[in-house]
């Protein structure tokens, strides 16, 4: 027997270097992640590559340099959007962080009553276009609107309009994110606190808000980025307050000046990249204060304290309701504001611009499509890249195309599926105008959270599963199949539900790509806006939410259907 | 010394035949860090072997390198005189259980021990009675149809050990298997693997960081340190001889105290000198004495003390009752700063009236004395 002993303690450099053999699974699992991330090639890194080539270029395709982005900048009209946009992000930002805040507190360290109602309340923006706030708001502010009084003399076409649907339109993504990073409080901090007589204020100042800031701050970020990225509430109530989102949307629709439109999205896409970059950063801290023996907290009832978050929850959710019935109001009414007698006048698509109801049912299926196709692919993706082995390089450079999407505004990803996918000598062309380009779109747009909520699931599931299953001689597919999907199914319906309401709702990739047959509800309410058919705007707009929303109840139910059946063996 | 030199495998169930499993040169590095320097290992066929060690001593690495999971840097593994060492998992014979025992949580307990014999063209009747048999060899022939989550733990590492054994591989690995478990169970399980393994013959490497748990189990242990083996040998070896300062102090409790060499059979402490057996190698300079608190041997004056045999006198500083015994620290000027701690009998206590400050002679047994190169 030989023994090593630390005398001996050097390798040889000329030791033979084992070169670990791949199995067939190994193989399979490789082409399988080959295959996804050629996907996100095509799909992604190699039409925004042909749209920042495309900044670069005159309209013959002559490479010009920086003379496009010479003259954006020597164009006051044009950068003076810059402007707009960051000052429209940042008081967003700051009023949606702040009622965001207080409502998750009261969602989370208050005792009143109704949580649940809340809570699914202020989730309902999500379910809607960013379009519909601001119909809502035309109806409400606008010159012949319910209530112009209250904005004192004010123009609701412009900042204001902008930032009360923003605030609308993003409050539900920061809450989620605050509640979160409230909820995972330690409640032997706030005893520490209270046995060393600190005062309720103070307690707030040194052990609440340090404890959420990572949330925050996250909150912050994401608030930005959604808002300067937006382009349906501008386009709406913007008025003639240019932001960057409307900009390439008027150079390209309306000026037909495409290298114009793709300057302006690599000026967009620089801050919503840094604001994301920051994000993830944050993020990982947030994930570092979580202590696995935490205590959680749970609020003491306080008659005062709970009856002040009662009335500020009750104020939130009449402001989101409120906006949604302006909107069902409006399209109920037959001709706003001569008569105001109900009827279904505006429900008929048919008669207006935008596609008609054939646009909804195109939605549905779209919606379907890319929660069908979305799903298997970034669960399938997401399970290559975490549970394969050796090929560390390819798995590193996928992960970094997944995450990329989450960086891109939706109009710049459109405007560089129509410089790739439209330019004569490719060979994708024919996809162009059909329903895939908008299906695959959709999925590229709302990649980066599928993945991540994926990757999420699949870590939670046992790292030797794979060990175990290779070492009885088992192929990968099988405890994939068998095991991994089976526990990893509610993520898998998450995914599957995200996908299907970001398809209804979302304007902003799909506005440059859809065709004559492929028109889409969300589209349509764009246009019938457009063309001054407001009401049938909001009739549609509601089409969308009733539709997203039925589609929630059904996930909702199916949920507790599979929570019951498998509970057997998921309890813990 | 001598033990280092000459070490035989001391289990009779060795065979002189060929090992079954031979690890040569096995070194793994993560980056810039060497988890393992070249490894040099022999397994014989049915033997079982515990992997002891701190954590991060590379021994679950050297496991993992073993079954394929994350292959080493350079060096051979070879199973029964095949080369595997580019192998991936899927393609080596082996059984494993894990720490976490990885039982599929949305099978019953018979379709994950079932798992594996699945796709091998056997006969859906002849799996389920190789599942009974298993099962009832575990000892679980009632929980066939719970979920793995409606079981203890005890429980969940038994049908872990039965899915690896399904397959009837050659080679068992136990990753930590027992770690997870209350003391109790842990220490009927030690048992039940131990029959279990025998009643199988199957080859068997256990990781453990429980010196208990390889003392009793294993037929031999492999001490691991910083990547490196510091000694392998039966328990009894081990315990009796160790090797290195470093096996003498992480196996059972072990008095250290600092020496010159001063002859070639004698070393000097504080003021006294110490008959010794020393290795060649420690021909001069600083040592290190080694003694185990057991073999200290309190003198009585009615039993004829051997004088002049390594005795020092020392006073009671301290004395700890144990229950069934007293562990007792002394000191004496002539050995210098050190304590000594010493396990007496409670009726050497008692006959002998040992209470703290009172002075007695004690003796260091040439043949339990150790010595080992200061820094070894």
């Amino acid at each position: 027997m030989q023994m090593s002993t630390p005398a001996a303690a050097t390798v040889p450099i000329s030791a033979v270097r084992i070169k670990p053999k791949a199995s067939r699974d190994d193989w399979h699992m490789r082409a399988f992640m080959l295959v996804i991330g050629l996907y996100l090639l095509v799909a992604l890194a190699f039409p925004l590559y042909a749209m920042l080539s495309k900044s670069f270029q005159n309209h013959d395709g002559d490479f010009i340099g920086l003379a496009n982005y010479l003259e954006y900048f020597g164009t006051p009209a044009l950068t003076y959007s810059i402007n707009n946009s960051i000052f429209v992000a940042v008081i967003t930002t700051g009023i949606t962080v702040t009622l965001a805040f207080v409502l998750a507190y009261a969602l989370t360290r208050s005792c009143m009553p109704l949580k649940g109602f809340f809570k699914s309340v202020a989730m309902v923006p999500i379910l809607v276009p960013s379009l519909l706030p601001g119909i809502a708001l035309v109806y409400l502010f606008g010159r012949q609107g319910m209530i112009p009084e209250l904005l004192f003399g004010h123009d609701i076409y412009g900042p204001i309009g902008i930032v009360i649907a923003e605030v609308f339109f993003t409050l539900p993504h920061a809450m989620i994110i605050i509640i979160t990073a409230l909820s995972i409080a330690d409640s032997r901090l706030y005893e520490s606190a209270i046995a060393l007589r600190a005062s309720k204020p103070r307690i707030f100042f040194t052990v609440t808000l340090p404890g959420a800031r990572y949330g925050l701050i996250s909150a912050a970020f994401v608030v930005f980025t959604l808002t300067i990225t937006d382009f349906g509430a501008p386009k709406v109530i913007g008025g003639d307050f240019n932001v960057l989102a409307t900009d390439i949307y008027k150079q390209v629709i309306g000026q037909q000046n495409f290298e114009m439109g793709a300057v302006v999205s690599v000026v967009l896409l620089i801050p919503a990249a840094v604001a994301f970059f920051v994000d993830r950063v944050v993020q990982k801290k947030q994930v570092a204060l979580l202590s696995a023996r935490a205590v959680p907290l749970q609020p003491n009832p306080n008659r005062r304290f709970d009856s002040i978050m009662l009335g500020y929850a009750c104020l939130v959710s009449l402001f989101i309701l409120g906006m949604l019935a302006v909107c069902q109001y409006a399209a109920l009414v037959k001709f706003y504001p001569y008569d105001l007698s109900l009827g279904l006048k505006n429900y008929q698509f048919d008669l207006m611009d935008g596609g008609g109801w054939e646009s909804y049912f195109n939605s549905i299926r779209m919606a379907t499509y890319t929660a069908l196709f979305g799903t298997i692919v970034v669960f399938v993706g997401a399970y290559m890249v975490e549970k394969g082995r050796g090929f560390r390089l390819g798995r590193g450079f996928f992960q970094l195309l997944a995450m990329m999407p989450m960086a891109v505004p939706g109009l710049v990803l459109g405007l560089a599926y129509i410089f790739f996918f439209n330019a004569p000598n490719n060979p994708l062309n024919f996809i162009y105008g059909t329903m895939a380009i908008l299906v695959i779109s959709t999925i590229t747009h709302f990649y980066t959270v599928s993945h991540l909520t994926a990757v999420t699931a699949l870590k939670q599931m046992d790292a030797e599963f794979e060990a175990v299953s290779s070492s009885l001689k088992q192929p990968f597919y099988k405890v994939f199949s068998r095991v991994t999907v089976p526990v990893c199914l509610p993520a898998i319906f998450d995914i599957g539900i995200y996908l299907f309401v970001n398809a209804m709702t979302t304007v902003s990739a799909v506005v440059f790509l859809y065709g004559p047959d492929t028109t889409l509800a969300s589209v349509a309410v764009l246009n019938m806006d457009d063309a001054g058919d407001i009401a049938p705007a909001a009739a549609m707009g509601m089409m969308i939410f009733y539709t997203a929303a039925g589609v929630r109840i059904l996930h909702y139910i199916v949920s507790a259907y599979i929570e019951r059946r498998t509970q057997k063996w998921r309890m813990r | 010394m001598e033990n280092t030199k000459t070490r035989k495998p001391a289990s009779p169930r060795l065979p002189t035949e060929s090992p079954f499993l031979r690890i040569t040169d096995l070194t793994k590095m993560f980056g810039a860090f060497t988890a393992l320097h070249e490894i040099s290992l022999e397994i014989y066929d049915g033997e079982f072997v515990c992997f002891l060690g701190p954590s991060g001593c590379g021994k679950t690495t050297l496991l993992r390198a073993i079954a394929g999971l994350d292959i080493q840097t350079s060096g051979t593994v070879e199973q029964g005189g095949k080369d595997v060492s580019a192998l991936p998992p899927s393609e080596r014979d082996f059984g494993i259980v894990f720490q976490s025992y990885a039982l599929f949580p949305n099978m019953t307990v018979r379709k994950n021990i079932a798992y594996g014999l699945e796709n091998r063209k056997t006969a859906r009747s002849e799996i389920k009675s190789r599942v009974s048999e298993l099962l009832e060899l575990v000892g679980l022939p009632e929980q066939a149809d719970k979920y793995p989550a409606q079981l203890s733990g005890g429980q969940q590492q038994r049908v872990a050990l039965a899915r690896a054994l399904a397959t009837s591989p050659g080679l068992l690995l136990l990753d930590e298997p027992l770690s997870a478990l209350d003391a109790k169970v842990r220490a009927y399980l030690r048992h039940e693997i131990r029959a279990l393994q025998e009643r199988l013959g199957v080859t068997t490497i256990m990781v453990t960081h429980d010196q208990e748990e390889a003392l009793t189990m294993a037929d031999r242990i492999v001490v691991m340190n910083d990547g490196f083996i510091e000694q392998i040998g039966s328990p009894m070896e081990i315990y009796r001889e160790p090797a290195t300062s470093f096996v003498a102090d992480f196996i059972g409790t072990m008095n250290f105290v600092p020496g010159v060499v001063e002859s070639a059979e004698s070393v000097k402490v504080g003021k006294i000198i110490l008959q010794c057996d020393l290795d060649e190698s420690l021909d001069s300079g600083e040592v290190t004495v080694a003694i185990r608190p057991e073999d200290i041997e309190v003198q009585e004056a009615s039993r004829g003390a051997n004088q002049g045999n390594n005795v020092v006198e020392v006073s009671v500083e301290e004395v700890e009752f144990l229950g069934s015994f007293v562990r007792a620290d002394f000191a004496s000027d002539s050995i210098g700063n050190v304590r000594l701690r010493a396990d007496l009998s409670i009726n050497l206590v008692r006959r002998l009236d040992i209470v703290e400050g009172s002075t007695i002679s004690v003796a260091l047994p040439r043949e339990r004395i150790r010595v080992y190169a200061k820094n070894g």
